[in-house]
This record gives structure tokens, C-alpha cells and sequence, in this order.
């Protein structure tokens, strides 16, 4: 059994036909290629698959391509400006340090981006609370909590 | 993964057809449990039927003396409204401590408490606050719903459309978070009605959501954080596993209730 998808991804109409069970974040990294969007665990705790769906941050491994049917998502790889500036929360984490390895970063990054739409000037407990669905597990966090301040600070 | 046929009805009434049809056929609501299930193949359903494109199940509103959410409305959205935090705080301080905020952004009221996990945070609040549960087929008081671990008093087709919160005098919930998965280790939920009558449920501690009558006779005497002090909890039938034992579990619940009878003191 197949079953049409129509997605908005980063901007772009997207149209498929697949497998029911098709992850979204499967969907994603297999079908459009857009590899930027990271399995971590597999099983909905550490936050590396965060994407945007409908402007709310959530896990692409822990929920079905068809339940995003008709939805916006948006990647790590559509964050950037057309002409390839980065993010503001990109360019924080760059400067900060916020990332030693780098795996949780894209979904470290969707996930701060979607807490500061909701609240622009977050607490350092507020932060570290938004975040508690992404794990990290070279820095330690100080650097990550550091590059939300920063970005926070500018906007 | 294993495979099953996809199905996402447009009306209630096609989705309930849907189940009452399909065998093995599983609702799906935000999924947040079910898919995990189902990835590590612990649940194999023939078919699933996808509730998301059922808008009329989404929302909140006050019904009289009750506050009134449809069973496919976000943790995240019950955290977030201005009519829960002014009618129910402590039930938009359980929703807001569900999970993770990504978690919080699919995850439903219905789907949590038609799946009945024995340490999750909602059970707890439909079950110390009173609450209805309102199905496709007939209301369920909370007292005749839950049904000890994963059961309910749900039958095959039966799917929850909204739960009725009466609204109380005052209410608060306290949790001790497992450090892990954050689900409740324990988490204790606390009302009091106009009449001065309280609710005390307890979630995380044994095979189900389920009241202390105990402290529920001492807190209606006595509404103050004392009153907690004076009765011991006994650790007899609670889950000892990896986590906690049952006397630890215990101890906690009588921390977890005087915290909860603090806040909704405060």
C-alpha cells in the first residue's frame, strides 16, 4: 500500500507517494535527501531529528510522513537566508561554541529557534527547561544555554 | 516498523465506522506513544486510523461549571491557554510538565488517557479532579475509567472525543520526575471542591492511576500540609523496578502530596 503526501518543505511543494510507515524523518533524509536532519536515538528522546512542523518544534523520528499531510516543515537546511547567511541562532552557536561534535546541533538549533518565536527573551532556567527534549552530549550544555542568550540578545 | 493500511477520516463518525470494522485497527492521535510502540514492533495493528484531519475534536471551552477539551488538543495548547490557567492552573502545570516541549507539541489529552500508561501525568489529573470522559458511545466517570495498567473502560471502536473537568475551589499537582523519561516516578494530583471534599490521585506508583483514601479523609478534615504529615503511606502492592522500590515510592508520594497541597495553598 502506497499513500500520496503533499508537504510544504522549506518552501518547496513536495509530492510523493510511499509506505504508511515512512517516518517523517525517513522521508526527509531518504526521500528529499535533506541529510541535515540527524537520527540520534531513534526512539523520541534525544531531539537530534527536531524539525518545525506548522512553525512548532517536534521530533521527525516520533511521528509518521502522513501525519505531517499538508503541513509546512522546515529543516536545519532551510534555516539559512536564500543567499546562504546563516540564522542569527546559527551564527550564535558559531561564535559560542555552542557544539563540540556537532550532531545534536541542527536539532539543538530548531529547537531554539522555535523557543525564542515563542518567547523572545527567555531566562537561563527558561532556556535550559525549552531545550530538556535534546540531548548533548560533548558540551555539557553552558555553550548551547550561552548561544540562545546571545542570539536572544541581539533580536 | 511492521506494515498495516493507512486510513484518515474526515469526521468522527467515518473514524468510528473505521474502528468498529477494523479488527486489529488501531486509533492513532498524536502517536506519541504508539509510534515508538510500533517502531519497536511491541505493537503490530492492522490498520491505523489516523484521527489528525478530525478538527472538531480540538479545543477548549468552559461548560458551565466545567472546563471542556476535546481529546485531540495538544499538551502544549492546554499548557499555553489563558481559560485552563485561569480555570484549572494545576491542570496547565501537568499538561506544561508532560514530556519535552516537542513532545508537548503532539501528544493529545485523549491519546494519554485512553493509552493509560501507569506513570503518566494526565490519569492523575482526570482522576483527582473528577472528570467525565466523553466517547462516542456514552460519558465515563474518571472513578469507572482507568482500569489498572494500559486498560480502560474503552471498547473496541470506542474512541474518547472530550474530557469534562468540574472546575474546583482549589487544585494543584506535584511530580518527581523520572530524570530520564520524565514520566512520573510520582506524581500526585490534589483537589478540593466547594463542599470542602478532596481528591487525592496518585500516578507512577503501582499498576494504575488510583485515589489514597487516607489522605483524602485527612485532607478533608484538615486541608493543610499537617494533615499529609500525620498519615503514613504504606508501600503495600506499589511497583518496585530499577527505578525506585515500593517504600521509596511511598515516601514519595507523601513528599509529592504536601507539595501539591502547598501549591494549591499558594
Amino acid at each position: 500500500m502506497t499513500v500520496k503526501l503533499l508537504l510544504n518543505v522549506n518552501g518547496k511543494e513536495v509530492e510523493a507517494d510511499i509506505d504508511p510507515r515512512t517516518l517523517l524523518v525517513q522521508f526527509l533524509r531518504e526521500n528529499l535527501r535533506l541529510t541535515g536532519t540527524h537520527v540520534g536515538c531513534d526512539t523520541g528522546q534525544c531531539g537530534a531529528c527536531t524539525i518545525h512542523l506548522n512553525g512548532q518544534a517536534v521530533k521527525s523520528c516520533n511521528i509518521l510522513a502522513l501525519q505531517a499531510q499538508g503541513s509546512e516543515v522546515l529543516t536545519i537546511e532551510g534555516l539559512a537566508a536564500a543567499n546562504g547567511d546563516m540564522h542569527p541562532m546559527q551564527v550564535a552557536f558559531k561564535e559560542c561554541h555552542g557544539l563540540q561534535c556537532g550532531f545534536c546541533t541542527p536539532g539543538m538549533v530548531m529547537s531554539a529557534t522555535a523557543l525564542l518565536k515563542e518567547n523572545p527573551k527567555p531566562s537561563e532556567e527558561q532556556i535550559r527547561a525549552g531545550l530538556d527534549g535534546n540531548m548533548c552530549r560533548c558540551t555539557g550544555y553552558q555553550n548551547i544555554v550561552k548561544a540562545v542568550q546571545t542570539c536572544a540578545a541581539r533580536s | 516498523m511492521y506494515a498495516f493500511q493507512y486510513h484518515r477520516p474526515g469526521s468522527l463518525k467515518e473514524a468510528a465506522a473505521l474502528l468498529g470494522k477494523l479488527g486489529d485497527g488501531k486509533a492513532l492521535a498524536g502517536g506519541q506513544t504508539l509510534i515508538a510502540t510500533m517502531k519497536l514492533r511491541l505493537a503490530q495493528p492492522s490498520d491505523l486510523v489516523d484521527l489528525g484531519a478530525i478538527t472538531e475534536l480540538r479545543g477548549i471551552k468552559v461548560e458551565g461549571d466545567a472546563l471542556m477539551i476535546g481529546a485531540l488538543t495538544r499538551h502544549a495548547e492546554v499548557a499555553a491557554s489563558a481559560e485552563v490557567k485561569k480555570r484549572i492552573p494545576a491542570l496547565a502545570v501537568l499538561a506544561g510538565g508532560i514530556g519535552d516541549r516537542q513532545v508537548r507539541a503532539v501528544g493529545t489529552l485523549g491519546g494519554s488517557v485512553a493509552n493509560n500508561d501507569p506513570a503518566a501525568d494526565y490519569p492523575a489529573g482526570v482522576l483527582g479532579l473528577g472528570a467525565t470522559v466523553i466517547t462516542t458511545q456514552r460519558k465515563i466517570v474518571a472513578d469507572d475509567f482507568f482500569d489498572g495498567m494500559y486498560e480502560t473502560a474503552l471498547k473496541p471502536g470506542e474512541l474518547i472525543t472530550a474530557i469534562s473537568f468540574p472546575l474546583p475551589k482549589r487544585a494543584a499537582y506535584a511530580k518527581f520526575p523520572n530524570p530520564a523519561s520524565r514520566f512520573a516516578m510520582i506524581g500526585v494530583f490534589v483537589s478540593q471542591v466547594a463542599n470542602g471534599s478532596v481528591r487525592v490521585a496518585v500516578t507512577g506508583a503501582g499498576g494504575g492511576v488510583f485515589r489514597d483514601a487516607a489522605l483524602e479523609k485527612a485532607l478533608t478534615a484538615n486541608f493543610t500540609p499537617e494533615a499529609v504529615t500525620s498519615v503514613k503511606v504504606s508501600a503495600s502492592g506499589l511497583s518496585s523496578d530499577m527505578h525506585a522500590s515500593a517504600e521509596y515510592r511511598a515516601h514519595l508520594i507523601g513528599v509529592m502530596a504536601k507539595r501539591a497541597v502547598v501549591a494549591a495553598l499558594g
